[in-house]
């Protein structure tokens, strides 16, 4: 799920820097207001492990082997806070010395697997889990909460390359980046994590769980008390996230342009509102209002930007809402072990 | 029965392989870093904002010779770094086309890319099938092949000259918060004990088994492992804060060595500017 330099164009690739750059500083002030710099070594250890992590080979069911992410498994151990560090930690080293995943695409990379995977994989986890102390529930709510966090991660990756062709193309319509749409590239993604990453992910974060109870159940920072001050979280950082959802796909439309060409259709519609009366007569460029020609060529990005947000969105809404109606299913019931 | 056997033998000689690897990988770049060469003797902040700025000129190039002239810059620098060039060479172009190779194919086609065709593969009246290698679909892979091409190119060569210390430091000096740089270096340190670790784990296991192994059981191994891997970090980090602690650590990081930016570091930054900025305004 690692996006390699050039699949992206720079205006995103600045717009995710931007987005991620807000959960860094959040999460660095948080790791400076608990006791005395404790937390320095312990994510420093957890980015260590969570790169050896992405290095195993785990046999998928059906013979093949994948490789887990591990962000959704640092989330319960460590508290989605430190894990957005502890992740983002992993992903520059492998961006920075081993050539994994692209130096301006880490800003992507690390929304889509240090941002939004663990904290997708820490609600669901909450809202299935609870405050039980059962053991086998608690496994299952991981195990579908790595689930869900790499398909939200991969639906992510998906929705990003998918707008390049989309927005960037040159002047005789090539693209210029990553060259499938979204109605490809989503479905790309998700077809690879629903059946066999996202599978690998769920046992990943199932069966370390399973193994931690076990052994060393002190170790997990989701134990009810714990996690006073991360159970606060939720409110605000759901607002945010949505807030998120909601303006990383406006936002590319601004920067969309800067890097396309400042052509005249592009410069005519931006500022056709504000355009001066002198300057119209200045010249032809500013004279033509929308001429009929251009709709088009701004409508379908644009309507590709609000379609694909709109899709986003409510593709995790979906999952979300699915996953608060099965738990309602499960608690109804009585857990069967 | 057989199949299944080599299967699951697989994995965990892929993982002792790819462990191996990077092992070796991160050992070629230290080793290679502190030979004497072009961009060796740069100083880390040069070679980094140089790299940005010529990654940012390859993102924004629409042009397929401006990339392509950016690549073609890249080797005698390469050469002069002392970085073997059959080396170069195949870590860009061998191994990224299993990659971004397979993603780029399907663009070539006429139904991925529909335009002129430059080869047509089918073309049945009826029923209708058409199946062509379209000149659009051609440009379009060639970009994103020469752009990923490029801009890994870059990124190797930053590697592979820069030693971990020196790259930290250089990360402080460009205002990156202090935790950050501090958990970095913590990081790259343990990564290595962890895969020490690991090593020794997946060893001593294959040493001991004998036969097959099904694939549920492997898969429970694997998460053994990996737990006993958290519980050894875990009691690590507490090792290592007791250490810093004991060290006189109070929440803040201190440095030995400053970094000289010596006048030459300046003029080479200069012209990997330079070269973004015309390759920018080259490709527009």
């Amino acid at each position: 799920m690692h996006i390699p330099d050039g699949y992206l164009s720079p205006a995103t690739a600045a717009v995710m820097y931007a987005a991620s750059a807000p959960f860094w500083y959040r999460a660095s002030q948080k790791i400076k207001t608990v006791i005395a710099g404790r937390l320095v070594p312990r994510i420093a250890l957890f980015a260590a492990l969570a790169f050896v992590i992405m290095l195993f080979n785990i046999p998928a069911p059906g013979g093949t082997t994948a490789h887990a992410i591990g962000s959704v498994l640092a989330a319960l151990v460590v508290g989605p806070w430190a894990s957005v560090l502890a992740i983002s930690v992993a992903l520059i080293i492998q961006a920075f010395f081993f050539g994994d995943g692209g130096i301006l695409a880490l800003g992507a990379n690390v929304f889509n697997m240090a941002i939004a995977m663990p904290f997708a994989g820490w609600f669901v986890y909450r809202a299935l889990a609870g405050n039980t102390s059962n053991a086998s529930r608690r496994i299952l709510a991981a195990a579908i909460a790595g689930y869900v966090g790499a398909n939200v991660a991969a639906l992510l990756t998906g929705i990003e390359l998918g707008l390049q062709a989309a927005l960037f193309r040159d002047a005789a319509g090539r693209a210029l980046y990553f060259p499938y749409g979204i109605e490809v590239a989503v479905p790309a993604m998700l077809l690879e994590h629903l059946t066999i990453a996202g599978v690998v992910e769920a046992f990943v974060t199932g069966g370390v769980l399973a193994w931690i109870l076990r052994t060393n159940p002190e170790m997990i920072v989701e134990s009810p008390g714990a996690s006073s001050t991360v159970a606060r979280m939720p409110q605000w950082a759901w607002a945010l996230i949505a807030l998120l959802v909601v303006l990383t796909p406006l936002g590319l439309l601004t920067p969309g342009s800067p890097w396309g060409e400042w052509g005249r259709e592009e410069l005519a519609n931006l500022g056709l509102g504000y355009i001066p009366a002198g300057l119209d007569q200045w010249s032809n460029l500013w004279r033509a209002p929308i001429p009929d020609y251009d709709i088009p060529l701004l409508e379908n990005p644009t309507i590709a930007y609000i379609v694909s947000a709109l899709i986003g969105a409510g593709l995790v809404a979906l999952a979300t809402f699915a996953v608060l109606w099965i738990v309602r299913r499960v608690k109804a019931q009585p857990a069967r072990t | 029965m057989n199949q299944s056997k080599r299967k699951t033998r697989g994995v965990i000689e892929k993982t002792l392989a790819e462990i191996t690897g990077a092992l070796e990988q991160t050992l070629f770049a230290e080793e290679l870093a502190r030979q004497p060469g072009l961009l060796q003797a740069l100083d880390a902040r040069a070679k980094l904002l140089g790299a940005f700025a010529l990654l940012i000129a390859i993102s924004a190039a629409q042009n397929l010779v401006v990339i392509a002239a950016l690549y073609a810059l890249t080797l005698p620098v390469a050469i002069a770094s002392r970085v073997p060039l059959g080396f170069f060479l195949k870590r860009v172009w061998v191994l990224m086309p299993f990659f971004t190779g397979i993603v780029a194919l399907p663009a070539l086609f006429s139904p991925f890319t529909p335009g002129a065709p430059l080869i047509t593969l089918i073309d049945l009246a009826s029923p209708r099938v058409y199946l062509a290698i379209t000149y659009p679909g051609v440009i379009t892979a060639a970009f994103l092949l020469m752009r990923v091409g490029a801009s890994v190119s870059i990124a190797v060569l930053l590697i592979l000259t820069t030693r971990w210390a020196t790259l930290l430091h250089a990360l402080r000096v460009l205002r990156v918060p202090q935790a950050f740089v501090l958990i970095l270096g913590m990081t790259y340190r343990y990564i290595y004990v962890l895969l020490h670790a690991v090593n020794n784990l997946f060893l001593a296991r294959t040493s001991r088994v004998v036969g097959r192994v099904s694939g549920a059981d492997n898969r429970r191994w694997v998460a053994a492992s990996m737990g006993a891997l958290f519980a050894k970090s875990y009691a690590l980090s507490d090792d290592v804060y007791l250490a810093m602690l004991s060290r006189g650590f109070r929440g803040e990081a201190r440095a030995m060595d400053a970094i000289a930016w010596r006048a030459r570091d300046g003029v080479w930054l200069a012209v990997f500017v330079v070269i973004a900025v015309i390759a920018i305004w080259l490709g527009k």
